[in-house]
């Protein structure tokens, strides 16, 4: 698939493209270490942000087997309080901006 | 400790003294470096009179601690300090809370416990912190081996480790079922 481009950048107003970056959202990305046992981390995942068992066990495994997984997005402030209840849960938790 | 069983409403287990004792001085251990790096932190002349406690912008140098104690964003240094002065001293407080409930809920000469659902929660994550803390030091792998050779100076402390890591779990199987 592929997008035309080049013709709606010729009619992108700069100022309309600044708000957009401001709008861009933010990722709370988990990360995989070796202390956190999958049957925690599927929990947290459940508790903490409602996901069904199923959805909390495919974002595990995501982490186990890829190394990390994005398991929110949204606004910064947001995503700040998702990392900060992670860390309170002792999973290794970053946030950082869609790219 | 036979692991833990729902009973009644209640997440139920019985301890020996030697587990009680065991477990007690672990999570008094992360409690104590949890206090150390609040005492630490020098007095802010701002948070005293505003009455917000505002925590250190930088990341523990303590191993165990910077494990406990993460940064918000990999990158970002500006970011993640501005985020940890804000959020250190609340994520500190809960990890003091939780291991709190499990010192007044372990007997300390061992024999039973028995935990409300929110006590249970917070024995797991005081649990989860002994575990991230020893598996620091412990240098753990994912592909940790059940035993060490006996000349290896960590074998002794890789039997707790793995005795933690089957309370941990037959904890979360009691409250998340099976």
């Amino acid at each position: 698939m592929t997008t035309p481009v080049e013709l709606e950048q010729t009619q992108v107003d700069p100022a309309v493209n600044e708000v957009a970056t401001v709008d861009r959202p933010w990722l709370t990305i988990v990360w995989n270490d070796p202390v956190n046992l999958m049957s925690y981390v599927t929990y947290v995942f459940q508790k903490l942000f409602g996901y069904s068992r199923e959805e909390a066990t495919r974002l595990m495994l995501d982490v186990h087997r890829k190394g990390r997984a994005v398991v929110t997005r949204g606004s910064r402030d947001k995503m700040e309080i998702d990392v900060a209840k992670l860390h309170g849960a002792g999973l290794w938790a970053t946030m950082q901006r869609d790219v | 400790m036979n692991g833990w069983r729902r009973r009644g409403g209640l997440v139920v287990t019985a301890l020996s003294e030697r587990e009680a004792g065991l477990l007690r001085g672990l999570v008094g251990q992360v409690r104590d470096m949890l206090a150390a790096r609040v005492a630490a932190t020098p007095p802010d002349e701002l948070a005293e009179l505003t009455g917000i406690t505002v925590g250190p912008t930088t990341a523990p140098t303590d191993r165990v601690l910077a494990r406990l104690l993460p940064d918000f964003h990999r990158e970002d240094a500006t970011l993640s300090g501005g985020l940890r002065a804000l959020h250190e001293p609340e994520l500190v407080a809960v990890k003091d809370g939780v291991a709190g409930v499990v010192l007044d809920t372990c007997p300390a000469r061992g024999g039973r416990v028995r935990l409300s659902d929110e006590q249970a929660q917070a024995w797991l994550s005081a649990l989860n912190d002994v575990r991230l803390a020893l598996g620091t030091v412990l240098e753990v792998t994912e592909d940790m081996p059940d035993e060490l050779p006996p000349e290896d100076p960590r074998a002794a402390h890789l039997v707790v480790y793995h005795w933690l890591t089957w309370v941990q779990e037959s904890l979360i199987q009691a409250l998340a079922g099976p």
